[in-house]
């Protein structure tokens, strides 16, 4: 019954999202576009990084790859296909970066990711001033405001019912017992390394596409805008206080933290960057044991009130 | 009878330290062999070895004619292959049901939803647990998270099982349903290796003993003969005693 | 030209074995992962340059002010951010999450005050920039300089750490932090001074890096990138590991810099960190700490 009610109300809220742009100004769908990316954005984060723990730093070079690629292909593959080509070079990236990092201690794979930006923005740029000659394009589309607030609505849609579905599947189950106590998980027949580049591919390549879908709004891109560092930072933030653990968890952090970090930069604007590494900073403090725990623990509480509500099992 | 398990010549060091040194002993199909041994002797070594815990530096373990050494965990699980664990590892963010779900769902028979539901019950019921099987596996007392530990490596429907000190830290009561426990795994025709220091729970389980001391293989045979080796009278008690 | 790309090589290696030190001391003994290292290095660059071009003052005398100046701000950092941080934490992992996650707010903060301070600007200044002749090879005095910098610096500290009692109390915390208080060690306050210590040679490399290179605001992550692949290649909290691994480093970015094209040197930095972590994930020369 509640499944069917939670549905319902998931096909109303999307239904009722989708009808934004009639009633909205041009600077409301701004504020969707923005708002819709950082929730597929954090949402994708979580999908992977909430259960295994292993902190990503790099949504900014898969981002980035999904608009350079948009930007260097928009005049010479017809736009379907031109995010298809996207996602599968973040596919691509993303399964060359968890074969050699996943294996390891996630404490690796935090340092790889970290640089991992810097690393795709430097060969982005040595190759266009190397073989095609000029840095910075002009991204001309016929893709309206519109058109791309639908598509990453469409976009969050499906990550959530991919999150929702792979929390109910073995998959979940799978990266839960991962997420507890690794050994286990292979002795149990879990093949852990295969489990989490699974993941890590699902996601990076939804964010990916979020990056594709929202290139053509900035008609122009060089590598130091498509892979400006404060897009992973923001993801992880919003992701981390929402709850990672939550389907709906970083949609929650995303929404207000969006709105707030919009108005700081609109207030703000030189001194942003300083304002939210002091949120960020505050963040970890304020959460008396740790950023993980709180996560974690909200998490936990949710489930007890799930459990209280089964029915009483047989003795 | 067959051979279940070979192991020949298996070695393990850990930078210049031999904790495993060219072991080799072999259990048949449906035995329950003991590995004794004083602390810091390599039982624990061996048993990761043959879960795939940890890769041998020598030597070769075969689980029936198949060569299982070098093998990682989850491929040897998936052989028929299941343990315990000497400091009792649960899942504590599950239930004491999904912990043992996890076994059925990417073990051997990959079962899910209601069947793997129903199966992790009687599981669970087998050594007496089903009662609490909607509860958080971090709540249960030391014992219980003993036994869900045992219903998971159960699960996996192994045909070999390793127990790692499973009976210790039990009290006279739990101990003597433990033996019985283990009995009646025993009567299902699973293969039991068994680290254990309890002497008693030894004598009425094991028909067979392999000791090991400082790595090496002391002695291997019958219960009573192993146990009344000088060698291993003189591993557990020093020399002043033989 | 082969000479010439080992001299800048060793130079540049220098300069990364100086800088890898202070972050193997910080993540080694403090069990900090330090995101914001490369923004305290970059903050030293623009401190030697502020003092270079208004106060007249040579890189050398700057080193005097700076070096002091990063051993307060670590010292500072670790006790205000660090230790509550370090108190709560319930394992080691919570501990690298959290910190991972309050240096990344700090890597920002110190960013955006360089941003609002010195813009987005390439800035450098020409200190010793007189060619001098070593080897049949022509370079300038001021890499000589930075290599001989790198080297002192270095030095000092091996023994230092080596031959000296608060020395081998700190490389205790680093082996085993939860054995070194039954021997009497203060765990928090060797934590914290090699936070410090770590920040006092963030400070000096960044003011060697000032004298022959050119950086921005934002050139920060790049050095703590490559600050993290020297200590992982040297096995963490080994010194002479990261000695040895920062020099590699620099050789190989020089050589990739000279033979291939300067546009790939990170991208050689990752392919070393890439094929260390499939082959020696413990480091090249074995771990020290942990």
């Amino acid at each position: 019954m509640s499944r069917i009610l939670s549905s319902a109300l998931f096909i109303v809220i999307v239904a009722a999202l989708a009808c934004v742009p009639f009633v909205a100004d041009s600077y409301g769908v701004t504020l969707g576009i923005g708002m819709l990316g950082y929730v597929t954005l954090a949402t994708a984060w979580a999908l992977f990084s909430g259960p295994t723990r292993y902190v990503s730093l790099a949504t900014v070079a898969f981002f980035g790859i999904g608009a350079y690629t948009v930007a260097v292909f928009s005049e010479t593959i017809p736009y379907p296909l031109l995010l298809v080509t996207a996602g599968a070079i973040g596919l691509a990236v993303a399964l060359v970066v968890g074969l050699s990092t996943l294996r390891l201690a996630g404490v690796y794979f935090v340092i790889f990711t970290f640089g991992l930006a810097e690393l795709v923005r430097q060969l982005v740029t040595w190759y266009e001033v190397n073989v095609t000659g000029t840095l910075g394009r002009y991204i001309f589309l016929p893709v309206t405001p519109e058109g791309i607030y639908w598509q990453l609505l469409g976009l969050a849609a499906i990550t959530f019912l991919i999150s929702w579905w792979i929390g109910r599947s073995r998959i979940g189950l799978a990266l839960k017992v991962i997420g507890d106590d690794e050994i286990v998980a292979a002795h149990c027949g879990i093949d852990i390394a295969r489990v989490k580049l699974a993941l890590f591919a699902i996601s990076s390549v939804i964010i990916t596409l979020v990056g594709a879908i929202q290139a053509p709004r900035w008609t122009y891109v060089e590598p130091t805008i498509a892979f400006n560092p404060t897009i992973s930072f923001l993801t992880l933030i919003m992701a981390l206080l929402g709850g990672a653990h939550r389907l709906t968890g970083p949609l929650l952090g995303a929404v207000p933290l969006f709105l707030l970090f919009e108005w700081l930069s609109a207030n703000f604007p030189n001194h942003y960057s300083i304002i939210l590494g002091l949120i960020f900073i505050a963040i970890v403090f304020i959460l008396p044991r740790g950023v993980l725990a709180f996560a974690e623990e909200n998490w936990r509480r949710w489930r007890k009130t799930e459990i209280k509500n089964l029915p009483a099992v047989a003795e | 009878m067959s051979e279940l398990l070979t192991i020949n010549g298996l070695t393990k060091r850990f930078g210049g330290l031999t904790a495993v040194n060219a072991v080799s002993f072999s259990i048949h199909r449906g035995e329950v062999v003991g590995l004794l041994g004083p602390n810091g002797s390599g039982k624990t070594t061996v048993m990761n070895m043959i879960s795939g815990h940890l890769a041998p530096t020598g030597g070769t373990i075969a689980l029936g004619k198949e060569t299982i050494s070098g093998l990682a965990a989850n491929r040897i699980a998936l052989k028929g292959v299941a343990r315990t664990f000497q400091l009792v590892r649960g899942l504590p963010s599950l239930t004491v049901a999904e912990n043992v779900i996890a076994a059925l769902a990417f073990g051997r028979q990959k079962l899910w939803g209601q069947a793997a539901r129903t199966e992790a019950l009687s599981r669970l019921d087998e050594v007496g647990l089903a009662h609490r099987a909607d509860q958080s596996a971090q709540d249960l007392t030391y014992i219980d998270q003993k036994r869900m530990e045992l219903a998971r490596a159960l699960a996996a429907q192994p045909e070999l099982l390793l127990l790692d000190e499973w009976l210790a830290g039990l009290n006279p009561t739990e101990l003597k349903t433990g033996i019985e426990l283990i009995r009646s795994i025993q009567k299902r025709g699973v293969t039991i290796l068994l680290v254990e220091h309890v002497m008693d729970a030894i004598r009425a389980l094991c028909g067979r003993c392999v000791v090991m001391n400082a790595g090496r293989k002391i002695a291997d045979g019958p219960t009573a003969e192993a146990l009344a080796d000088r060698e291993v009278i003189n591993a557990y008690l020093g020399d002043a005693h033989a | 030209m082969l000479v010439a790309a080992l001299l800048s090589g060793l130079v540049l290696g220098g300069t990364y074995a100086l800088v890898a030190m202070g972050l193997t001391l910080q993540y080694g003994i403090s069990r900090i992962m330090n995101l914001a290292y490369g923004e305290m290095i970059i903050a030293a660059a623009f401190l030697a340059y502020v003092m270079f071009s208004t106060l007249g003052l040579n890189p050398i005398a700057g080193l005097l002010i700076a070096v002091p100046a990063g051993f307060a701000l670590g010292y500072i950092v670790y006790g205000v951010m660090m230790s509550p941080l370090v108190r709560r934490a319930r394992d080691k992992a919570s501990l690298e999450i959290d910190s991972i996650l309050a240096t990344f707010g700090l890597l920002f903060v110190i960013q955006g005050i360089m941003l609002v301070t010195f813009g987005a600007n390439f800035t450098s200044y020409s200190y010793l920039n007189d060619p001098v002749t070593i080897f049949g090879t022509v370079l300038a005095a001021n890499r000589v300089l930075a290599l001989v910098l790198a080297v002192v610096f270095g030095g000092g500290l091996y023994l230092l750490l080596t031959r000296t009692l608060w020395g081998t109390a700190l490389r205790a915390v680093a082996v085993n932090p939860a054995a070194a208080p039954l021997v009497g060690i203060d765990v928090d306050r060797a934590a914290r001074l090699a936070f410090a210590l770590g920040g006092g040679l963030a400070a000096a490399g960044g003011v060697v890096i000032s004298m022959y290179q050119t950086v921005t605001a934002t050139s920060g992550v790049v050095f703590t990138m490559k600050a993290l692949i020297v200590v992982i290649m040297g096995g963490v909290g080994n010194l002479i590991g990261a000695l040895s691994a920062g020099l590699i480093l620099g050789l190989v970015e020089t050589f990739v810099a000279t033979y291939v094209d300067p546009g790939l040197t990170l991208a050689a930095t990752y392919m070393i960190f890439l094929a260390v972590l499939l082959w020696r994930p413990a480091g090249l020369f074995g771990r020290v700490a942990r």
